[in-house]
């Protein structure tokens, strides 16, 4: 308890928060809970969207303290418009995980702030990349994140599935993210989730009266 | 920067020990971090636990029965604040001196021990009065009692589940602080976090015994998949009118999930 007090003191407004990216049949989702906390007692902003686009098919997720994660992520989008330019293609997704995982590297003792990206691109089709606080980088199918994640650790192993359709990956998502809301209480509002495919970006926002509903609410 | 960095337990001082020779595990507390799980079903209550007890990072016992009978048709999980099984780590302790005072112990197995042995005893004294089994709800209180009496010291979270012929099948919580509350299911320990989710979305009123049984088995092995200090085998039991029927599930015979 008192460490938190401390943190928030430190660090200003962070993103107790629920976020998720998973891979479908031919394209990701990533999605967010839409609570900013000051300290776990107060709501700054109940419905913040912390699913950024970095590039046209690549999408973040962030984590940790909203400043550093934004400051982060502003740095991130020139690099990555600037290499775009470059390459004359649009940038992969890797691409655009490892310029915020050598942020956070290489600034690892100032920042605080960990990253979820998803998107699409010609190479290797959908992808998640997961960049942990200290900077760390990998790859995996499905992702939570947050505090709100320790809460649906179960539910995602139990339910993800490789190779679901759009539909069943946007109920995943949904669901689990609606399971962490109910339990964390830094975390909460909307669920913010963005579908991304070769074709296109969706946004789906699902508001709290749509959210699933289980068996003691 | 600096203040928020030295607030934050400092792992990388923990695997490189000053003294390699003695293993840090010998100066640790015993712990049961775990997961603890209860359900009730018409007819009676299916408890579940996991069966590893750690001293630091060694598993001192990986076939703990935590399962502790209390009367013939009462039984008691118990686990420890999940928290304080960082308080057994000696770097943990360093970076918050100011909270250890001395009537502060950090909670273990032993904890829970003697408040069980205690309230098997109370519970035993009343039922020969009473000449009748004692009801779950009086078990239940009678461990609220010593916990909410000794909240200073103590830090056990127990769950009391079992069946009476007043109100059939039960699940009480007693958490840290020593608070009463019945739950139609409850999970607790240090595991327990990762299946909130799990278990809002899979628990609907009105299961059978064998759905309890195998929902239980579910949740308790995905939360061991997932903490480090819940593990081992699944032990079940389910406590009904006929009697308490205890079954094990070995690691080899665990529900499986999508690994990823």
């Amino acid at each position: 308890m008192e460490k938190r007090c401390l943190d928030s003191q430190v660090k200003g407004v962070s993103t107790g928060t629920t976020i998720l990216a998973a891979v479908f049949d031919g394209g990701v989702v990533i999605g967010s809970d839409s609570r900013a906390s000051i300290g776990g007692e107060y709501v700054s902003s109940k419905t913040i969207n912390k699913v950024i686009q970095v590039h046209d098919r690549i999408f973040c997720c962030m984590a940790g303290s909203l400043a550093d994660a934004q400051a982060v992520i502003k740095a991130a989008k020139f690099h990555l418009s600037f290499h775009s330019v470059q390459m004359e293609s649009p940038p992969l997704v890797i691409a655009a995980a490892s310029v915020l995982k050598e942020l956070c590297y290489k600034n690892k003792e100032e920042l605080q702030a960990g990253f979820m990206t998803a998107g699409w691109d010609r190479k290797k089709g959908p992808q998640v990349y997961v960049v942990s606080l200290g900077g760390m980088l990998i790859s995996q199918p499905v992702t939570i994140g947050g505090s709100g994640s320790t809460y649906i650790y179960g539910y995602v192993d139990a339910k993800y599935k490789p190779n679901m359709s759009k539909d069943e990956c946007l109920q995943f998502a949904t669901n689990a993210l609606a399971l962490a809301m109910g339990r964390d209480n830094v975390s909460g509002g909307v669920a913010h989730l963005v579908v991304i495919t070769e074709t296109g970006v969706e946004h789906v926002v699902v508001p709290g009266d749509k959210l699933p509903k289980f068996h003691d609410e | 920067m600096a203040a928020a960095a030295s607030m934050m337990p400092n792992f990388g001082q923990q695997i490189s020990s000053k003294n390699d020779l003695v293993p840090d595990w010998t100066r640790q507390e015993v712990s049961t971090g775990t997961t603890i799980m209860a359900v009730e079903y018409d007819g009676g209550v299916v408890i579940g636990a996991d069966s590893r007890t750690t001293t630091g990072a060694y598993i001192a016992n990986r076939v703990t029965d935590k399962l502790t009978p209390i009367h013939d048709r009462i039984f008691c999980c118990r686990s420890v604040h999940p928290t304080l099984t960082l308080w057994a780590d000696p770097v943990c302790r360093g970076a918050w001196p100011h909270l250890l005072c001395g009537g502060f112990r950090s909670g273990s197995a032993a904890d829970t021990q003697a408040i069980a042995d205690v309230v098997a005893y109370q519970l035993g004294f009343h039922s020969i009065e009473l000449d009748e089994p004692p009801l779950v709800e009086t078990a239940a209180n009678l461990f609220r009692a010593s916990c909410y009496r000794y909240r200073e010291e103590l830090m056990a979270g127990i769950l009391v589940a079992g069946w009476d012929r007043r109100k059939g099948g039960q699940v009480y919580c007693v958490p840290i602080g020593g608070m009463l509350v019945r739950q139609p299911v409850s999970v607790g320990g240090s595991g327990s976090t990762y299946i909130y989710g799990f278990m809002d979305s899979n628990y609907k009123p009105g299961l059978s015994k064998d759905q309890c049984l195998e929902l239980t088995a579910a949740a308790l092995s995905l939360a061991m998949e997932r903490d480090g200090s819940s593990g081992g085998v699944v032990r079940l039991a389910s406590i009904s009118e006929e009697g308490v029927e205890r079954r094990v599930i070995l690691g080899n015979q665990l529900p499986k999930f999508s690994t990823h």
